[in-house]
């Protein structure tokens, strides 16, 4: 796979990407970074034509999400089409649309796997997440219902403050429904740069006692080694696979680097793909970047094995400067600030999607607050 | 009697050509295989309806130094192989798609 990737990325090929076929859902779950209006979301021969495009431009690892999928009415329509071009085609939703029915059309139709969100093996936890009385049941019933097609399910937990104490018992339900489980412990901002979901992000005590918890990390020892610094090849290394192999179209047919890089990049109703993704200079500038010209990151101990996401970095402000919450997690899991800590530098600057707000963050390596709470 | 070998890409599996390799991805194991130029050649014409001699000697034989018997040899080994993890479908007889589709089942 990674040889795959490399070469993706030396031919300048979108190996993978998402298309959200709608922000509307039928939960509003707490930490959800969306606007579930529809602002005129693409029709069905518009999203056909990006897939025919997609594919055409190489994607083959298709990831089809949203907002809920099952609240397109044409989403069998499109999932067909999807499956008749060929992609590995991985679904995201919560499940709780889904009966034997769905779960045998799924399968028919070659989905590699089904991604589901499960916060907490307790319904009033769960369903306190989500707004929706009995939605854990619902998706619980929904993934049995997969795996009894023979489909690969993976239960996906975001991880915060409101179901800390559960994780382990979710990845025991992975376990006992015969699927893998992934855990995420980043909250982000929403995708219009508001950050007041941002308190919901596990406290900085409970992330170490995560990033400590061997069932999860492994070697606990190598995992929270304290960081050796970048080495040349690490300066020259490329971030992540964010506009390089990899890119995001919303409903809207609007392009972005990542589903988490709310960067524009272009917009399919004027611009064909294979255009946006070769000549848009949004892109073309996020695949300039090097660790090495990030200013703050470059010199950091943590550069070469920091999880900094560029999208993260670009919502504080600035894509070449540090994500504060990366930050957050290399302190907790090694004990050691970052560079970025160390100088209490987060700029929460001028930004498009957040103009207006004022983030006045200060903190310092021993009492590192989120950025949401500092501003609240 | 015919001899005949047929093949034909499973329909639940996933492909796309990168550079002048085809990836493939079976659904049944997810597991990724990479297609070198030959086996992309068998795997583009398998259609279910050409027989494999015939795609070895119009496809592979036309582009590519090497004996029919050879290059036979090795297409059987190859489909052989794709077969077995569910990839290609094989079949003694032409294969209509509903059978490629059916044939997917995990």
């Amino acid at each position: 796979m990674e040889e795959m990737g490399a070469k993706a990325l030396r031919l300048g090929v979108p190996i993978g990407a998402q298309i959200d076929l709608t922000y509307r859902c039928n939960e509003r779950c707490i930490h959800c970074y969306l606007d579930h209006d529809d602002h005129g979301e693409m029709t069905t021969r518009e999203i056909k034509d990006v897939l025919s495009q997609m594919a055409d431009a190489g994607v083959f690892f298709l990831t089809i999400s949203g907002g809920e999928i099952f609240m397109r009415k044409d989403f069998y329509e499109i999932l067909e089409f999807a499956h008749a071009k060929t992609f590995c085609i991985k679904l995201k939703t919560n499940a709780i649309l889904i009966r034997p029915d769905d779960a045998k059309r799924i399968r028919s139709l070659g989905v590699d796997s089904v991604q589901v969100s499960i916060y907490s093996h307790r319904g009033e936890v769960h369903d306190g997440i989500t707004k929706v009385r009995g939605s854990l049941k619902r998706s619980l019933e929904g993934i049995r219902l997969l795996r009894e097609q023979g489909l690969n399910v993976i239960i996906a937990n975001a991880l915060m403050s409101n179901n800390l104490q559960d994780y382990r018992e979710v990845k025991a339900l992975a376990a006992e429904l015969g699927v893998k489980c992934t855990l995420d412990p980043t909250i982000t901002p929403m995708m219009d740069g508001n950050r007041s979901i941002l308190h919901l992000n596990v406290g900085e005590e409970d992330l170490k006692r995560v990033f400590r918890d061997e069932s999860l990390v492994g070697n606990v020892e190598e995992f929270c080694a304290p960081p050796v610094g970048a080495d040349q090849d690490a300066l020259d290394s490329l971030p992540c696979s964010a506009g390089h192999t990899a890119c995001y179209v919303s409903p809207y047919g609007d392009v972005y680097p990542c589903v988490q890089f709310p960067l524009p990049s272009g917009n399919l109703r004027k611009t064909k793909f294979i255009d946006i993704w070769r000549d848009s200079p949004q892109l073309n500038e996020v695949r300039s970047i090097r660790l090495r010209d990030l200013p703050s990151c470059s010199s950091c101990a943590h550069g070469g094995t920091c999880t900094r996401c560029p999208g993260l970095a670009y919502l504080e402000g600035n894509m070449r400067g540090p994500s504060y919450q990366d930050c957050q997690k290399s302190y907790a899991r090694t004990g050691v600030p970052s560079e970025n800590l160390k100088t209490k530098k987060v700029a929460f600057t001028s930004l498009i999607q957040i103009q207006g707000i004022q983030y006045p963050i200060t903190m310092s390596s021993g009492d590192a607050r989120t950025a949401s709470s500092a501003a609240s | 009697m015919n001899s005949e070998r047929y093949v034909a890409r499973n329909s639940l599996v996933a492909a796309r050509m990168l550079g002048d390799e085809m990836m493939v991805m079976s659904a049944a194991t997810s597991t990724l295989f990479t297609l070198n130029q030959v086996a992309t050649v068998i795997w583009n014409s398998a259609d279910g309806v050409t027989p494999l001699r015939e795609i070895v000697s119009d496809k592979i034989c036309s582009q590519f130094d090497v004996a029919p018997e050879t290059a036979l040899q090795h297409a059987e080994a190859l489909v052989d192989e794709l077969a077995g993890h569910g990839i290609l479908v094989l079949s003694d007889a032409p294969i209509l798609p509903s059978v490629s589709a059916a044939s997917g089942a995990r």
